[in-house]
C-alpha cells in the first residue's frame, strides 16, 4: 500500500479514472499512513472513519469526469467545513464547529475530493514555525526535532510525509511557501483575488490567500485550477479569465524573461542559500530563458511595513472572538472581565503580541506614523513590481533565508522568526502570485526552494516557467519515515 | 421657551447667551435586507430570528455591500440637495460590545458617500436653511437587554447590520422649535423619497444632539457636549433646554465646560456625564480590508436623479402658484407626504369648479381633528379623499349647507359611505326653493305677530331669532342665505 501514499495526485487520479485503484484503497491507504504518523501531529482532527465510507459511496457510483475523482485531501484547519470542527490553531475556536463550508473547500468536494482531516497550523496563522499552534508543535518528516515551517506547517509535513497526495495551505506572508521551502515540497501562493476567502478563518484580509500545496508542479497547477474560482459572497474576489492550469502546463519557456533583484542579496545569507540561488539562474538559463538583474528598491521595508499591516488587520479580525457568541469563554465578573479573562487565556502569546502590535499601530497619535505611512510603503513596494515587470515576465529568489530550523531554536526571538518571510512578504503586500519549488539541498540534507514571482493573474507563466525547471533540478526529497515504528 | 419668536436665548443678569445646536441623526434606510447580508429588516420580529452568520460575525464570514442601501444614500443625498461623493470608503470602527458581533461597527468615516447640503426650514417668521455636513451609511448594533434576566445580558441581534444613514449637519440651529422643524423636514424628505420610513418609535429615526452655548454676538463657538440617542422630538427639545441652562450656569459660575457625551434622562428631564472626552473610546478606524472602496458612475447617479420624486420644496411651490393656497396652508399641506397625496386627490376629484378654501380647511381642521382623535395616519383615514370631494362638491354647489355638511361627515366615518348617498337616505338635501321658503317664513312670521312688532319698532337683534326658527322647522335644511334675504324682505 505504500506506494500509493507515494504517488503523486495526478497519478493516482489517473489510476483512479482508469478503474486500477478504488476510492476506497487510495483513501485508506492514507487513512493508514496518517494513524502510523501520529508523531508528526500534523492533524488537529482527523476524520477518517467517515473519509473511509465517502470512498466506499464513491466507488459505488464512480463519477470518473471529475477532476478529483474520489481523493482523499487533509486541509489546513483554517478552512471551515461543515459539521467538522474548524480551530485555526487556537484554543478560542477549540469546539467551534461551521455549519458551513469555505468557498475553496466547497470546490474540492465538488470535484470528488474527500475530506480526510483538519492539518495543524500556527495559531490564526500567525507564525513561521507551527510552534504557536494551540494543539502543539508539528514535526518536520525530513528529521525529527525539525520544524516544518508555518503558517501551514501541518500542511506540508502531510504532504512531504505522505498523510494527504496534495493539500490546500494559505499563504499571507509565506505561509505556503516557506513550509513548501523547508519540507522539500511544492506551494504556490495566487494572485490576491484568485481563490474565495469566504469561510477561511481571516488573519489580515488584505493579504490572506489560499494556495494549493503538493508534491510537485503538476499536481499544484491541477488543484490551483479546482480551489481558484470568482466568488460573490468575497468582495474582493477578481472576475478574471482563470486558465486550465494543469492542461496548459509546458515546459517550454524559451525566451522568457527572468529578473534577478539584487536586494534579495541580503546580509546574513548563509552561502548556501546563495549558491541555490545561482544555481537556480544556470537552471532558468538551461530551459532557455533570458536572465536580466533588477532592482526593487523598497525590499528592506517590506517586512517592517508587512508588520504593521498584518497585525493592524489581525487587531480587528479577531475581535470577534470575544467570548460571546461562540468559541471559548471564560467566566468573568461582568462583560469586561469575561472579555479580558476569554481573550488571556484563548489566546497564545503571539497572537496576543500581534493583537497589541495591531491595536498601537492603529490607535489615534500613531496611526498616521505607523499604519498610514506603513500603507504608502505598500504602494511603493507594489510600485517597484509593476515597473519591473515591463521588463521581465517572472522574478527568481530564494524562498526563504535558511533552511528549515529546530524546534524551539527561534520561538523566543519574535523578530528572528519574523526574518523567515523576508522573501515572500513583499510578493503578498504587492498582491503578487508566486510559487515556491525545491530546489537542493543545503549541508544537513535539508531542503531549500527557490521562488517564482509572477505578474498579477499570470500562475499560469510562474507554473509554466517552474514545471521546466522542476525538470532540470530533478529535486527527491529524502523521506526516511523515521517517525513510523 | 417661547413658541412664536425664533430667538431663544437665555439671560442671567447682564449677560444673554445664544445656543448652538447640530444634530447627528441616525436614520434606518428602508430596504428588506441588511446593509451587508441578505437577512430580513423587518421591525418585531422574535429575537435572533433575522440573523445570518455576517450579522453574528462567525469565523470567514465576510461582507457585501447591499446595492440598494447605496441606491437610497445616494437618493437621501440628493434630497438634501448635496454633493454626491463617487467614491466612498468603508471603515471598520473597532470597539468591544456584547451586541456588536463583530467587534467593529462597519461605517464610513473619511470619505462618506455623500458631502454637503443643504434642509430648508418654515420657520413662523421665514425661512432658515441648515447646512448638512455630510451623510454616511453604517451598520447598526444589536441590542443588549439588561432587565430579562437577573443575572445575565440578553443580546437580540436583528438589528445587527441593519443599514443606517447618518446625517451630520452643521452647527446651524439655534432654538429647540428649530430642532423640531429641522428632523420634521429631514423625515419628511426622507418618507418622500421612500428611503426611511421616519419611525421615532420604533427607532427608525434617533438623534444625537451636540449642544453649546455662548455669548450672543459672539463669533466662536462654545465648548460642546453630545447629548446621546435621544429618540423623540419633546425629548430631544426638553434635553436642549437642560442642558443649555446647565452650561449657562457653568459659565456664570466661572466654570469651564468639560467636552463630554451624556445621557437624558427622561424621567428626571436632566442629561448626565456618561464619559469625558478622556475617556472616549479610540475607535481605530482604518478602511475595512473585506471591502473594496465603494465607487458609482455619473450615470449611475443620475439615473437616480430621474427617479427622483417631487420633493416638499417643490411641491410647495407647486401647490401656491397651481392652487392659489397660502404659504402658511402650503406648508402643512406638504409636510408628510401622505398628506400632500390626499389634498392633490381631494382637488382631483372636486373637477373643474373646485373649491380651494374649502379642501384645505376641511383636511386640516374637520379631517384632522378625527385622524387625531383616533389616532390614525391619513393614509388610513376613514373617509377616502374622493368621497371627502363630493361632500365639499355638495356645499360648493349648494345642495347641503356647512352645517349639514358636518352632519353629513359625521356619517360618512362610518363605512366611508358616499355623501351623495346619504343626503338622499336622510333627506338631507338643502331646501333652496324662494317659494317653499316664503310659505315657510310666511308661517312663522303668522305665528310669532307679537315679535315681528317689536322687530319693526327697532328690536333688530330678533332677527336672528326668526332665522333660528326658519333652520328649526327646516330640520336644518332650509339654504341660511335665502333665508336671510325673505326674511329680510317680510318683515
Amino acid at each position: 500500500m505504500s506506494d500509493i501514499t507515494s504517488q503523486t495526485l495526478t497519478s493516482l487520479v489517473k489510476n483512479i479514472k482508469e478503474k486500477k485503484l478504488s476510492s476506497e484503497e487510495v483513501t485508506k491507504a492514507f487513512v493508514d499512513r496518517s494513524e502510523k504518523s501520529k508523531e508528526l501531529n500534523s492533524y488537529i482532527t482527523e476524520d477518517f472513519s467517515n473519509a473511509i465510507d465517502k470512498s466506499k459511496k464513491f466507488d459505488e457510483k464512480p463519477n470518473l469526469d471529475l477532476k478529483l475523482p474520489g481523493i482523499p485531501i487533509a486541509v489546513k484547519d483554517l478552512f471551515c467545513t461543515k459539521d467538522i470542527r474548524t480551530t485555526a490553531g487556537s484554543k478560542i475556536l477549540e469546539n467551534f464547529v461551521p455549519t458551513y463550508e469555505s468557498t475553496v473547500t466547497q470546490n474540492i468536494w465538488n470535484e470528488g475530493a474527500i475530506l480526510l482531516g483538519k492539518l495543524n497550523c500556527d495559531e490564526f496563522a500567525m507564525g513561521s514555525s507551527n510552534e504557536t499552534s494551540f494543539y502543539g508543535n508539528v514535526q518536520n518528516p525530513i528529521d525529527k526535532g525539525l520544524v516544518p515551517g508555518g503558517s501551514s506547517g501541518g500542511s506540508a509535513a502531510a504532504v512531504s510525509g505522505q498523510l494527504t497526495p496534495i493539500t490546500i495551505g494559505t499563504d499571507t506572508g509565506g505561509s505556503i511557501r516557506q513550509p513548501a521551502s523547508f519540507t522539500g515540497t511544492v506551494g504556490l501562493k495566487p494572485t490576491y483575488g484568485s481563490c474565495s476567502r469566504y469561510g477561511i478563518v481571516a488573519f489580515a484580509s488584505s493579504l490572506d490567500q489560499a494556495g494549493p500545496m503538493s508534491q510537485n508542479v503538476e499536481d499544484c497547477a491541477l488543484l490551483q485550477e479546482v480551489i481558484s474560482t470568482y466568488d460573490n459572497k468575497d468582495s474582493t474576489s477578481i472576475d478574471f479569465k482563470r486558465g486550465q492550469y494543469s492542461k496548459e502546463l509546458t515546459k517550454d519557456i524559451k525566451g522568457k524573461k527572468i529578473g534577478i533583484p539584487k536586494e534579495y542579496r541580503v546580509e546574513g545569507m548563509p552561502k548556501e542559500i546563495e549558491e541555490l540561488w545561482k544555481k537556480g539562474i544556470e537552471y532558468a538559463k538551461d530551459c532557455g530563458a533570458e536572465i536580466i538583474d533588477i532592482s526593487l528598491p523598497n525590499t528592506s521595508y517590506a517586512l517592517p511595513t508587512y508588520y504593521i499591516v498584518a497585525p493592524a488587520e489581525a487587531s480587528s479580525n479577531l475581535a470577534r472572538y470575544d467570548g460571546v457568541k461562540y468559541g471559548f469563554r471564560a467566566k468573568g465578573e461582568n462583560l469586561i472581565d469575561m472579555y479580558e479573562k476569554t481573550r488571556s487565556e484563548g489566546f497564545g502569546s503571539e497572537v496576543q503580541r500581534r493583537i497589541m502590535i495591531g491595536t498601537y499601530v492603529l490607535s489615534s497619535g500613531y496611526y498616521d506614523a505607523y499604519y498610514l505611512k506603513a500603507q504608502k510603503v505598500r504602494k511603493l513596494i507594489k510600485n517597484d513590481f509593476d515597473e519591473v515587470y515591463k521588463k521581465v515576465d517572472a522574478i527568481l529568489t530564494p524562498s526563504t533565508p535558511s533552511s528549515a530550523f529546530k524546534i524551539g531554536e527561534k520561538k523566543n526571538d519574535p523578530v528572528s522568526m519574523y526574518l523567515n518571510d523576508i522573501f515572500t512578504v513583499p510578493v503578498n503586500l504587492a498582491g503578487l502570485p508566486a510559487i515556491s519549488i525545491p530546489a537542493g539541498l543545503d549541508s544537513a540534507g535539508y531542503p531549500l526552494g527557490l521562488q517564482i514571482i509572477g505578474k498579477a493573474f499570470q500562475e499560469q507563466e510562474i507554473l509554466n516557467l517552474a514545471y521546466a525547471m522542476e525538470d532540470k533540478i530533478n529535486f527527491k526529497n529524502k523521506i526516511t519515515d523515521w517517525w513510523i515504528k | 421657551m417661547s413658541k412664536e419668536n425664533s430667538e431663544y436665548l437665555i439671560e442671567r443678569y447682564d449677560n444673554v447667551y445664544e445656543v448652538v445646536i447640530g444634530l447627528e441623526v441616525h436614520a434606518q434606510v428602508t430596504s428588506n435586507s441588511k446593509l451587508f447580508s441578505s437577512s430580513s429588516t423587518k421591525f418585531g420580529a422574535e429575537p435572533n430570528t433575522q440573523v445570518s452568520l455576517v450579522d453574528a460575525a462567525f469565523p470567514g464570514m465576510l461582507p457585501v455591500i447591499n446595492e440598494y442601501c447605496v441606491k437610497q444614500a445616494i437618493k437621501t443625498g440628493i434630497g438634501l440637495k448635496a454633493e454626491i461623493n463617487k467614491r466612498s470608503v468603508f471603515d471598520r470602527k473597532n470597539y468591544f460590545y456584547a451586541d456588536l458581533p463583530q467587534g467593529y461597527q462597519i461605517s464610513q468615516f473619511k470619505y462618506p458617500i455623500v458631502g454637503e447640503g443643504i434642509v430648508i426650514l418654515d420657520m413662523p417668521n421665514g425661512q432658515k436653511e441648515v447646512g448638512i455636513e455630510r451623510l454616511h451609511l453604517e451598520q447598526d448594533a444589536g441590542k443588549s437587554i439588561h432587565d430579562m434576566d437577573p443575572q445575565n445580558t440578553l443580546v437580540d441581534l436583528n438589528r445587527s447590520g441593519v443599514a443606517l444613514m447618518e446625517i451630520v449637519s452643521k452647527p446651524d440651529l439655534r432654538t429647540p422649535d428649530e430642532v423640531s422643524a429641522y428632523i420634521k423636514k429631514l423625515r419628511s424628505i426622507m418618507r418622500y423619497l421612500g428611503t426611511c420610513d421616519g419611525n421615532m418609535q420604533e427607532g427608525s429615526l434617533r438623534a444625537d444632539v451636540n449642544v453649546s452655548v455662548r455669548l450672543k454676538d459672539s463669533k466662536e463657538l462654545g465648548t460642546r457636549c453630545e447629548i446621546k440617542n435621544v429618540n423623540s422630538i419633546k425629548f430631544m427639545q426638553m434635553a436642549i433646554d437642560y442642558e443649555a441652562n446647565r452650561q449657562v450656569d457653568l459659565l456664570e459660575e466661572g466654570k469651564s465646560i468639560d467636552q463630554e457625551t451624556r445621557l437624558f434622562d427622561t424621567k428626571k428631564n436632566e442629561t448626565r456625564s456618561m464619559r469625558s472626552k478622556e475617556d472616549a473610546h479610540d475607535y481605530r478606524y482604518f478602511p475595512d480590508p473585506d471591502l473594496l472602496p465603494l465607487e458609482v458612475t455619473e450615470e449611475f447617479i443620475e439615473q437616480l436623479k430621474s427617479d427622483i420624486p417631487e420633493l416638499p420644496d417643490d411641491k410647495k411651490k407647486r401647490f401656491i402658484d397651481e392652487f392659489k393656497v397660502s404659504a402658511y396652508e402650503a406648508t402643512i399641506l406638504v409636510s408628510d407626504i401622505e398628506t400632500a397625496k390626499y389634498f392633490e386627490e381631494v382637488v382631483a376629484k372636486m373637477g373643474k369648479n373646485r373649491d380651494m378654501k374649502l379642501a384645505v380647511n376641511w383636511i386640516t381642521s374637520e379631517l384632522f381633528a378625527v385622524l387625531n382623535n383616533k389616532n390614525l395616519e391619513i393614509s388610513d383615514s376613514p373617509i377616502c379623499a374622493k368621497n371627502l370631494a363630493k361632500l365639499i362638491n355638495l356645499i360648493k354647489n349648494g345642495t347641503i349647507s356647512g352645517k349639514i355638511a358636518k352632519t353629513i361627515f359625521e356619517l360618512m366615518m362610518d363605512d366611508d359611505k358616499d355623501p351623495q348617498v346619504i343626503v338622499e337616505e336622510k333627506g338631507l338635501k338643502q331646501e333652496s326653493d324662494p317659494k317653499a321658503l316664503e310659505a315657510l317664513i310666511d308661517k312663522i312670521i303668522n305665528d310669532n305677530r307679537e315679535k315681528a312688532i317689536e322687530y319693526k319698532n327697532g328690536k333688530e337683534k330678533l332677527f336672528g331669532f326668526f332665522v333660528g326658527q326658519a333652520m328649526k322647522v327646516s330640520g336644518g335644511k332650509a339654504n341660511p342665505k335665502l333665508i336671510n334675504e325673505i326674511l329680510k324682505k317680510k318683515l
